[in-house]
């Protein structure tokens, strides 16, 4: 008989549903074949013009039809993942989710498509002003709600019935992680015995692409979209921006197992750590990712030899894939050489907002499964950052712990470890 | 928040508005009674536009105000003086270990590339080309992350060294709630010694008042304070401004010598689908979680109505049920700002409870009333002109 507190004597959390959508597909069966078998969900961007643009491919999620804009996908997106992680949990009725939401999601704007509506409406036929924009205002009434930023989560706390007021966050490319970092904590706290952590991300739009484009930030290897996103390569070139949702239905252990629920796997311990460093750049020194990562692995009670596996941040961004090795290396020492660490976005692009719970969802998948997805398209490894990444082809392993990184502007630096139900 | 929680103490105010900056302005202009907005920048809109503030103050690299949005500039400064008036400014072994969670919004619009394109696009011969050239030459790099909701937390750990955990929540009123219901609890569970939470709000966007206009809820052409703007529609002015607490377990506070400005006795929300009466409801049910704690003879309420219905008059039918206490909304003189709100309210709580007694009415339609007595504790109110309901009791530490 297991614990039922962890080495620190709190509550432990497991995890009991799971969900994912990715430009993979729908589901989390879907989902898995797809990434352990090394395919890519990148492709040249239809859903809008892109003429003139420098970066012309993503990881879009085109599946679900024609959006009206993020905010509507977005919550499309995180309403599929959430419907599947409750549905496997099986915890409570439809409509009646006990614990409450926290919601990681992209900023929420009104778009082109909607300004120009409203442009279109004021008549204005010279130079529209907001002035001319505002006098017509009152006659789109339905934007008001959808443009609000707790638009997404209101939608899903109402349809799902979770409790109390939902948490919209953001912390940026580490918002899915943070979202999954509160609902742990709310356990602890004995608040509540479940949650529904939910990270969501649907921004692939003209502006959202011009922003990081115009940040240096994205790949341009617009030529060949499925070898574009290439972490750890020497000749990897920016991230390649992606959608999708990652959903988790968090129980304190004691609750799932009074329930008969089935445990997929243990949120062992959550690391955060500032950095003040810059905007979006790392203190060069690595310092605040190693201090995450340590105290993620100091809140598991863990050593850093416990670690398996690193589900990476790894971007493909030539700073991001350098700063992580230098964190992981520091932290985990020589043993980085051959501590296997893959990165999901090589396959589905970075999903933003998402990508923190759809990658710890991929990482309770890599436990549950003892198999690791590989990073796909490393072709060039770079000496510079010499790592164990499941080049290319999906190995099997025997894992108990891994931990899963995720870093943002912002100076944002979150950590989880996760690991298998307790023996 | 369990019965052996820790106590919660705030510990630093920092609030910038219309109305100036820190303590004594705010208690000075609310013991005048006289709110004033401005009526003719955004005609027929009224805002309540931020005071003149010399950012260098607080943010002396104007390299680091080049890179905000006053959004951004109004929080981190405001920030500041949160961290100052806690006596923790510039000391890296308490702001190494500080937790920071920040209400925004963000979104800065670029105004005048917004109407380069607005007027341009609809007659250009390949439109979505031209959105596409326009947005890549004419947006500055830099305005992303001006934009971006998390970024005020960024700055503020750029500019101050807060660098233990940053978490942003969104979501308007509710934002600024929760984020000081989490802070609270975090501390209370011994999750967290020490923390800054607020946000900040520029209500001097269009793009904004556009947001909400799209409901009508905008107030036009003639200013009021908020319980006079009728029982239709009223409306609300958008208002700029900035708050954060430094809010922090007693036990920390003792141990650096810290003095309580207030204690943070509970703080609770929710969420309900907003139906006719349910705003009332949910107050009810949130005041019976705190009521208890209530001496209604030398307690009174702040309210963060906002002058929008019908969520300000549901709140109103709420206040008029518990009419013992006397009430007070700070929105006729600051305006509506949104996430920050609820922060501004709890650190003006702390204000009037530092004073000892309560600031008199502005009201004409009678919901305010005179209170004479001592003030010992304050409940500060917090509905979303949309949605999210929530209270705090805040008490004087004796």
């Amino acid at each position: 008989m297991a614990s039922t507190k962890d080495k620190l004597g709190r509550p432990i959390v497991v995890v009991t549903g799971v969900g994912v959508v990715t430009s993979l597909g729908a589901g989390k069966a879907d989902n898995w074949k797809k990434l352990t078998s090394g395919e890519s969900g990148i492709h040249a961007i239809s859903r809008f013009p892109t003429d003139g643009l420098k970066t012309r491919i993503a990881g879009s999620v085109d599946f679900l039809g024609q959006p009206d804009c993020t905010a509507a996908l977005s919550e499309q997106l995180a309403d599929l993942a959430a419907e599947e992680a409750i549905g496997q949990s099986g915890l409570g009725r439809p409509g009646d989710f006990p614990g409450p939401l926290f919601l990681a999601v992209p900023p929420i704007e009104m778009e082109w498509s909607q300004r120009l509506e409203v442009g279109a409406r004021s008549g204005s036929n010279d130079k529209v002003t907001y002035a001319d924009l505002l006098r017509v205002s009152e006659q789109f009434p339905a934007y008001h709600g959808r443009f609000l930023f707790g638009s997404v989560a209101d939608h899903i706390a109402e349809k799902f019935g979770t409790r109390g007021s939902p948490i919209s966050l953001s912390t940026a490319c580490a918002s899915g992680a943070s979202a999954i970092q509160l609902g742990v904590e709310a356990i602890r706290r004995g608040d509540t015995d479940a949650a529904l952590c939910v990270g969501t991300d649907g921004s692939v739009n003209p502006e959202a692409v011009i922003r990081f484009s115009l940040l240096s930030a994205l790949s341009t290897s617009n030529d060949n979209p499925q070898k574009a996103a290439r972490p750890f390569s020497k000749n990897r070139d920016g991230f390649v921006m992606a959608e999708g949702a990652g959903a988790l239905v968090l129980e304190s252990y004691d609750a799932a197992k009074a329930r008969g629920a089935t445990i997929l796997g243990v949120v062992e311990g959550c690391g955060e750590k500032t950095d003040a460093f810059h905007r979006t750049r790392s203190s060069p020194d690595g310092k605040p990712i190693i201090a995450c990562i340590k105290n993620a692995l100091e809140d598991a009670g863990l050593a850093p030899e416990d670690i398996d596996y690193v589900n990476a941040h790894g971007t493909s961004t030539p700073e991001n894939d350098k700063m992580e090795y230098l964190g992981c290396s520091t932290v985990f020492g020589e043993r980085m050489g051959k501590l296997p660490i893959s990165s999901n976005k090589s396959m589905i692009g970075h999903t933003l907002s998402a990508a923190g719970a759809i990658e710890a969802v991929f990482t309770v998948l890599t436990l549950q499964n003892q198999l690791m997805p590989p990073t796909i398209n490393y072709d060039v490894p770079d000496p510079a950052i010499p790592l164990d990444v499941v080049p290319n082809k999906a190995r099997e392993a025997k894992l108990k712990h891994a931990i899963s990184n995720s870093f943002g502007f912002g100076g944002q630096n979150v950590s989880l470890v996760v690991g298998v139900e307790p023996a | 928040m369990a019965e052996n929680a820790r106590e919660a103490w705030i510990t630093g105010i920092g609030i910038v508005s219309c109305l100036g900056e820190g303590a004594d302005v705010h208690w000075q202009k609310f013991n005048e009674a006289k709110p004033t907005a401005d009526v003719t920048t955004f005609a027929p809109y009224i805002v309540h536009p931020l005071a003149p503030i010399n950012f260098d103050l607080q943010i002396p690299k104007k390299g680091d105000q080049r890179q905000m949005e006053n959004w951004q500039r109004i929080g981190t400064y405001a920030a500041g003086l949160a961290l100052d008036s806690a006596g923790v400014k510039g000391k890296t072994d308490v702001l190494s270990h500080m937790d920071m969670i920040v209400a925004a919004g963000g979104g800065e619009r670029d105004l005048s590339v917004d109407s380069t394109i607005l007027s341009g696009m609809p007659g250009a011969p390949n439109p979505p080309a031209f959105l596409n050239e326009r947005l890549m030459s004419d947006l500055r790099p830099t305005l992303f992350l001006a934009q971006l909701s998390n970024l005020l937390a960024g700055n503020i750990s750029i500019v101050h060294g807060v660098t233990s955990s940053s978490r942003t929540f969104m979501g308007e009123e509710s934002a600024g709630l929760d984020a000081v219901r989490i802070a609270v609890s975090r501390i209370g569970a011994g999750q967290s010694d020490i923390a800054l939470v607020g946000g900040a709000h520029n209500g001097e966007r269009p793009d904004l008042i556009m947001l909400y206009e799209f409901a009508g809820l905008s107030l036009k052409d003639k200013f009021a304070p908020v319980w006079e703007r009728g029982s239709g529609k009223g409306g609300f002015a958008l208002g700029s401004l900035g708050a954060f607490l430094v809010i922090e377990a007693r036990e920390h506070a003792e141990a650096r010598g810290a003095k309580p400005l207030a204690r943070i006795a509970s703080i609770v929300s929710d969420r309900r689908k907003r139906q006719p009466g349910n705003v009332t409801a949910s107050l009810e049910g949130l005041w019976d979680q705190v009521k208890d704690r209530i001496n209604p003879k030398s307690a009174a309420v702040i309210s963060g109505a906002t002058g929008a219905n019908p969520a300000t008059a549901e709140e109103r039918a709420f206040l008029e049920a518990h009419g013992e206490l006397a009430v007070r909304a700070t929105g006729s003189y600051l305006g509506h700002g949104l996430e920050p709100q609820f922060p501004m309210n709890l650190a003006l709580a702390t204000v009037v409870l530092q004073h000892g007694s309560l600031f008199p009415p502005c009201d004409a339609s009678g919901l305010e009333k005179p209170m004479s007595g001592a003030l010992n504790q304050v409940v500060v109110t917090g509905v979303g002109h949309w949605r999210g309901e929530g209270l705090a009791l805040v008490e004087k530490v004796v």
